[in-house]
């Protein structure tokens, strides 16, 4: 073999290589806002906005399960402590405008989150699981023994207000672009940390972390940020949802939900961008046409079927076996 | 009557009663989770599942075909068992080379498809399951009312969790599943049918979780989802005693229990949550949990 390549000439293919996929990704990205600006003239924005919160959720969940490799049990505690501090406050305080409850509520889960982290962080892999689950219990029997929460019945007609004191958010489609609007700005935001240093460090932790501890990370500091900015968004994703439905329930906070958003960032495709928005629509779509037909009270036994169908075989999920397909055909 | 703390001799000896006969019951169950974690290395979601088959197991044969109590206690476990032993044959045997957490993830699918299909069948108020004769009564020991099933419930669970104990500890079958856990491709290479094992493991395991639910039918109400109300209870006592030994799962169960007991008796609001609490105290202080050896 001889050196004579010209190594500038590989560089600058590879180069021209990353800019056709850079381009070819824009042009989807552009392709995808714009149906999901024209969608509300077509579908129910209220199923549409449900889609977009639960995507939003799994997208949170995603940076930590899919790109730092943390497996959390217990992140529907945030998702119910978002929409309950939201709900709380907009019933009770009249003169909050809806922006300013949904930010409080992601507050108050962030912290929360921050907690979590710090308490499961040391333990590793299916521990950490376990942690998570357990302390997302005691979330959970806090909401039930809680008055403010309603108990079993689930806090009921929280109203929507108006944005900035002056849109009217009982309009489904001032509603629904709001929260489009929420859910690209923290699509974006994440996909921003996942392409930073910040970000690679992230997947370097999932990939090897002894390895990333000896380049001399302190990896636990990562781990606690990017759980705690998990569990901010999917706190965000609670209140969003909260204000959406005018409503919060003890479902929000139940294991099944942690369960319910582990799936979604599975069947999409873990660690991959569009993955767990994928997955939520599917989930989403899948719950909700089944509730609709004679199969109405098989909706468990599906779920936990898909599960194990996609454990055992699609483990890329829908966007990662798409993507092995087109790099296998097309690449 | 003689009271401690303000509280009655015999509602603080009732309520400790509870106590320990819940704490019996996360016992065995951690027991067997600590037993599958082992070989396994893989927290078994299906294992409240697996209880909550046991209890409806027994309440099925005995109301299809009048199979009684005593016979329900060994077939519960045995069919259940056979379960799991195809479960890790058909299913986790595929994903063994996988990340830990896909066992995991494909546990839980098990779990929420079996709570899913037997809710359908069955509902969620409630069979009935009726005390074996022998077991109707109790016996008053002065300051307390001691009913006999639930002491032989105690007596039972604590019988076979030094059984498994014994029988992990101190026999060659042990000394192979303890060898299995430090190296299993050296294991191999001495002639052991690693793969026979690794099933049989998962279906003991399995099978103490399900000889906890017969003994669970005649007193907790049995339903599709009572595995898994208890099974994020567990999952908490496993924390804090740490997967580290077999007499480390059995002890913490116990005590757990006792102390969910005292919580009812002096503090009733906490006490659905006294477990999760202590979680976390333990985690702050001593992460690897009370009996835990890993990092």
């Amino acid at each position: 073999m001889s050196q004579s390549f010209d190594s500038t000439a590989i560089h600058q293919a590879i180069l021209e290589q990353q800019k056709a996929d850079a381009r070819k990704k824009m042009v989807l990205n552009v392709v995808l806002v714009l149906l999901l600006v024209a969608a509300p003239f077509v579908l129910y924005p209220v199923f549409l906005m449900k889609i977009l919160c639960f995507a939003l959720f799994a997208v949170a969940f995603n940076l930590l399960f899919g790109f730092t490799g943390l497996l959390s049990f217990g992140h529907a505690a945030f998702l119910a402590t978002g929409g309950y501090t939201t709900g709380y406050l907009l019933t009770n305080f009249s003169g909050l405008t809806t922006e300013m409850g949904i930010l409080a509520g992601t507050a108050v889960a962030t912290l929360l989150g921050l907690a979590f982290a710090l308490l499961s962080i040391r333990r590793q892999g299916i521990y950490f699981a376990m942690v998570t689950l357990a302390l997302a219990q005691l979330v959970f029997f806090f909401f039930v023994q809680s008055e403010f929460t309603g108990g079993e019945d689930g806090m009921h007609g929280i109203p929507r207000g108006h944005l900035l004191g002056v849109i009217d958010l009982n309009n489904n489609f001032n509603m629904y672009y709001f929260v489009l609007a929420v859910f690209l700005g923290c699509y974006l935001l994440v996909q921003r940390i996942v392409s930073s240093p910040y970000g690679q460090v992230l997947k370097s932790i999932k990939q090897n972390e002894p390895r990333a501890v000896s380049l001399g990370y302190n990896v636990n500091r990562y781990k606690v940020l990017a759980f705690v900015i998990s569990a901010a968004l999917a706190g965000l994703a609670g209140s969003m949802k909260s204000v959406v439905f005018q409503l919060a329930s003890l479902n929000d906070a139940h294991w099944h939900m942690s369960g319910e958003v582990i799936l979604m960032t599975l069947v999409g495709g873990m660690g991959t961008l569009l993955g767990p928005v994928v997955g939520a629509t599917f989930v989403v779509n899948v719950e909700y046409h089944l509730s609709q037909g004679a199969l109405r009270d098989w909706v468990d036994p599906i779920l936990g079927g898909i599960f194990i169908l996609v454990v055992l075989a699609f483990r890329s999920g829908i966007v990662g076996e798409l993507q092995k397909f087109f790099k296998k055909n097309l690449g | 009557m003689s009271m401690i703390f303000g509280v009655p001799l015999a509602v603080l000896s009732g309520q400790l009663l509870i106590g320990v006969i819940n704490g019996a019951f996360y016992a065995l169950l951690s027991l067997g989770l600590a037993v599958i974690f082992g070989l396994l290395k893989i927290i078994n979601f299906a294992h409240g599942a697996m209880y909550m088959l046991g209890a409806m197991v027994t309440v099925i044969m005995f109301d299809v075909m009048g199979v009684n109590y005593w016979v329900a206690l060994f077939m519960a476990p045995l069919l259940v068992g056979v379960v799991g032993v195809l479960i890790e044959y058909f299913l986790l045997r595929r994903i063994a080379g996988q990340d830990h957490i896909y066992s995991l993830l494909l546990t839980f699918g098990i779990a929420l498809l079996m709570q899913g299909v037997l809710t359908n069948i069955y509902g969620v108020s409630g069979l009935r399951y009726s005390m074996p004769d022998l077991f109707k009564g109790g016996i008053n020991l002065g300051f307390m009312f001691l009913p006999y099933y639930r002491a032989w419930v105690i007596g039972i669970a604590l019988v076979v969790c030094f059984g498994t104990w014994f029988m992990i500890e101190k026999t060659k079958l042990g000394a192979y599943l303890r060898a299995g856990t430090e190296d299993a491709q050296l294991m191999q290479g001495f002639g052991i049918n690693v793969p026979l094992l690794v099933s049989l493991t998962y279906g003991f395991g399995v099978a103490l979780a399900a000889f906890a639910g017969v003994l669970a039918a005649p007193i907790y109400s049995v339903t599709p989802v009572m595995g898994s109300h208890i099974l994020i209870t567990v999952f908490a006592v496993v924390v804090i005693g740490g997967m580290g030994s077999i007499g480390g799962a059995i002890i913490t169960g116990i005590l757990m229990g006792v102390v969910e007991g005292l919580t009812k008796t002096f503090y009733p609001p906490a006490s659905s949550a006294v477990i999760f609490l202590v979680m976390v105290v333990v985690l702050m202080f001593r992460p690897a949990g009370l009996f835990g050896k890993e990092a």
